[in-house]
């Protein structure tokens, strides 16, 4: 192995927390989705991109081509999602915070226990295909794949998701939904299907997250949401619970932030490095307690 | 006055009623039932410790803390690593400290200090997490809990990690436990019952109009936050000493989950409602952990499934919450003073009656 020069260690670095800085900004953006019309911080948001890798893996498993099964996996979290809100959530809507977060909890609680009782408990190789799983050189450069397609991708759904959000009808009513749900209701406003557009594209981006954070990890589990999306709730609070550019914003500083702290901590403090994430994260909302682009509006009675 | 005073004495009797009933009950449990069902009884205290004092933070002050199994995990091991016998700590936890090598202490000592370190956790996370409102409040005591764990994990020196951390003298026994039970809710429900009691509610109801009337929720909150984490603690402790060996991974998300669903269906904000929660669910959970073992109905034959009871009770959780958010109690206390008098009324009339 060539030894590399700095800027190029650099380079790769900074690609690496760009790449895990994507991932994290799009299950943000699903959370955020949800939290800013329905006030509900969705636990569950985990178990979707469970549900999409183990649907992925099943489907190749049954000698269906990658891309379908990706495809079909996609489909399977949307769905998984679409379900959740009319079962658990639509029931308990307008409920006390804690009631929402609660039942979130138990989703969570259920959907684990379902993934470890169908699937089992251990852990499953993830069948990424060629391109989703080589390294790239450049020069002595050496970039895995999967980091450059996560970029890409996440930089092209979240064009589209802009594109959605500030351009189309459905975007209008859910940015007026987040704003003051009664008055948009009172406009005429079909709150259901809101409620529904939103859980459906943040469970879509959860299936998309799933696909490419098992190419990345190599293999899948059914607790291999959680911890994953608990960081992005970390990211989503950093940027602004609800505000839809913070969970972006938030979900690439903590990616940059966690490839830093790899870096830059001393080895023996290296396995600390999640408790430094939250820890900082604990000190920033002292500093903003709403977070970087969160409203600061005070709460509601 | 003379009216408060009698409720004073009466509301006195009737908790040394309740105290010598509970004791009463631990002693028959103690001698006349196997120990299966002493075991369940002391882990059901444990439940009642835990719950109560969650109850205290998340209940009064409306500071819904999901991290408080931290503190329980900071109790758990600083007591065990406090009351290890020296012979084992030296085979066992070969880089300790040098006075924390050779310091061996009982059982109560090491649960006391246990529960003074959380505090002063508490206070120091606090100080920053109890001035954020709602949801963000759960979020970062989660990443409290996170961090406590991932510290224990890697603290080899102190905690051996991942790896179990076994050998604990086995101290709790009913007695323990029970002990610790009345003086938890004792001094929960006289903190709930005095002035800080009022103005924690007070915040936890309408937070503004509290601080309009020159409540320092800051204060109340930080008081409620560190009660509850030296209870938490001591139950951790309790815990620790009953279980014997136990790893990081015991004080995570399904322990978070239990004792939540406890204070749920007992209810927010109520200490008797507590009770009734975590002495419901026990039981459901136990029979629910048997069911799972495979059930014989006479005409079928159910096969054992691992981890349903875990998918049941996050069924009935969600039902509840849908159906009964508020809970069992509520708000509200059952009101032993009153029972006592009705029953007491009754044997009255009743000898009346036949005379």
């Amino acid at each position: 192995m060539t030894s590399l020069t700095l800027i190029e260690f650099l380079i790769q670095q900074a690609i690496n927390a760009i790449s895990i800085g994507s991932l994290y900004a799009l299950m943000a953006i699903g959370l955020a989705m949800v939290y800013g019309i329905l006030r509900l911080i969705n636990f569950a948001h985990g178990d979707l991109i469970m549900v999409g890798s183990y649907a992925t893996l099943f489907l190749t498993i049954a000698g269906v081509p990658f891309w379908i099964a990706a495809v079909g996996g996609i489909a399977a979290s949307g769905l998984t999602g679409l379900i959740m809100e009319r079962v658990a959530y639509r029931p308990i809507r307008g409920a006390q915070d804690v009631s929402m977060l609660l039942t979130s909890f138990a989703v969570t609680i259920f959907l684990e226990n379902m993934g470890i009782l169908l699937f089992n408990p251990t852990s499953r190789p993830f069948p990424a295909p060629d391109f989703l799983n080589s390294a790239l050189n450049f020069g002595a450069l050496r970039v895995n794949s999967v980091d450059i397609i996560a970029i890409v991708v996440a930089g092209i759904l979240l064009v589209l998701l802009t594109f959605f959000i500030t351009r189309t009808d459905a975007g209008t009513s859910m940015r007026a939904v987040s704003q003051d749900l009664l008055a948009s209701r009172l406009m005429g406003i079909n709150i259901n299907r809101v409620f529904v557009t939103a859980f459906g594209i943040g469970s879509l981006l959860a299936g998309v997250v799933g696909i490419l954070w098992s190419a990345r990890v190599g293999k899948i589990d059914p607790l291999m949401g959680f911890y994953p999306v608990l960081k992005a709730f970390v990211a989503s609070v950093i940027g602004g619970l609800g505000s839809l550019p913070g969970a972006v914003l938030g979900g690439y500083i903590l990616g940059i932030l966690e490839i830093l702290l790899q870096g830059i901590l001393p080895s023996f403090l290296t396995p600390f490095r999640d408790a430094f994430v939250f820890g900082i994260l604990i000190i920033l909302l002292l500093f903003r307690p709403n977070g970087l682009l969160g409203s600061t509006e005070k709460e509601k009675f | 006055m003379q009216t408060n005073e009698k409720k004073t004495l009466s509301s006195l009797v009737t908790g040394l009623i309740l105290v010598a009933f509970f004791f009463g009950l631990l002693a028959f449990i103690n001698l006349g039932t196997s120990s299966y069902i002493q075991r369940i009884v002391i882990g059901l205290c444990i439940s009642i410790i835990l719950v109560v004092s969650l109850n205290l933070s998340s209940g009064f002050t409306g500071v819904f803390s999901l991290g408080h199994i931290g503190f329980m995990a900071i109790g758990a091991y600083t007591a065990a690593i406090l009351t290890l016998p020296l012979s084992l700590k030296l085979s066992y936890l070969p880089d300790l400290p040098a006075w924390l090598e050779n310091t061996q202490l009982s059982f109560l000592p090491a649960t006391i200090i246990g529960g003074v370190i959380a505090m002063l956790v508490a206070l120091f996370i606090g100080i920053s997490i109890m001035r954020l409102t709602g949801p963000y409040v759960s979020v970062a005591t989660l990443g409290f809990m996170v961090i406590v764990n991932v510290v224990l994990t890697n603290w080899d020196s102190m905690t051996r990690g991942a790896r179990t951390f076994s050998g604990v003298p086995p101290y709790t026994n009913l007695w323990w436990v029970g002990g610790w039970t009345v003086v938890t809710i004792y001094v929960i429900w006289r903190l709930a019952r005095s002035s800080f009691g009022r103005q924690m509610m007070a915040i936890r109801d309408n937070y503004i109009a509290a601080q309009s009337l020159g409540i320092n929720v800051l204060r109340m909150r930080l008081l409620a936050f560190c009660v509850s984490a030296f209870f938490t603690a001591v139950a951790g402790s309790l815990w620790a000493h009953f279980i014997q060996s136990f790893s990081p991974k015991a004080f995570l998300f399904d322990e978070t989950f239990n004792i939540i669903i406890m204070l749920i269906v007992g209810g927010m904000g109520s200490i008797s409602g507590s009770v009734i929660g975590v002495v419901g669910i026990t039981i459901l959970s136990e029979v629910l952990r048997n069911a799972e073992r495979g059930v014989n109905l006479g005409f079928v034959q159910i096969p054992p499934v691992y981890g349903a009871s875990q998918i049941l009770m996050a069924v009935i959780f969600i039902l509840l919450i849908i159906f009964r958010s508020e809970g069992i109690m509520g708000k509200r206390e059952l009101d032993f003073s009153r029972i006592f008098s009705f029953l007491f009324r009754k044997t009255k009339r009743k000898e009346a009656a036949s005379q």
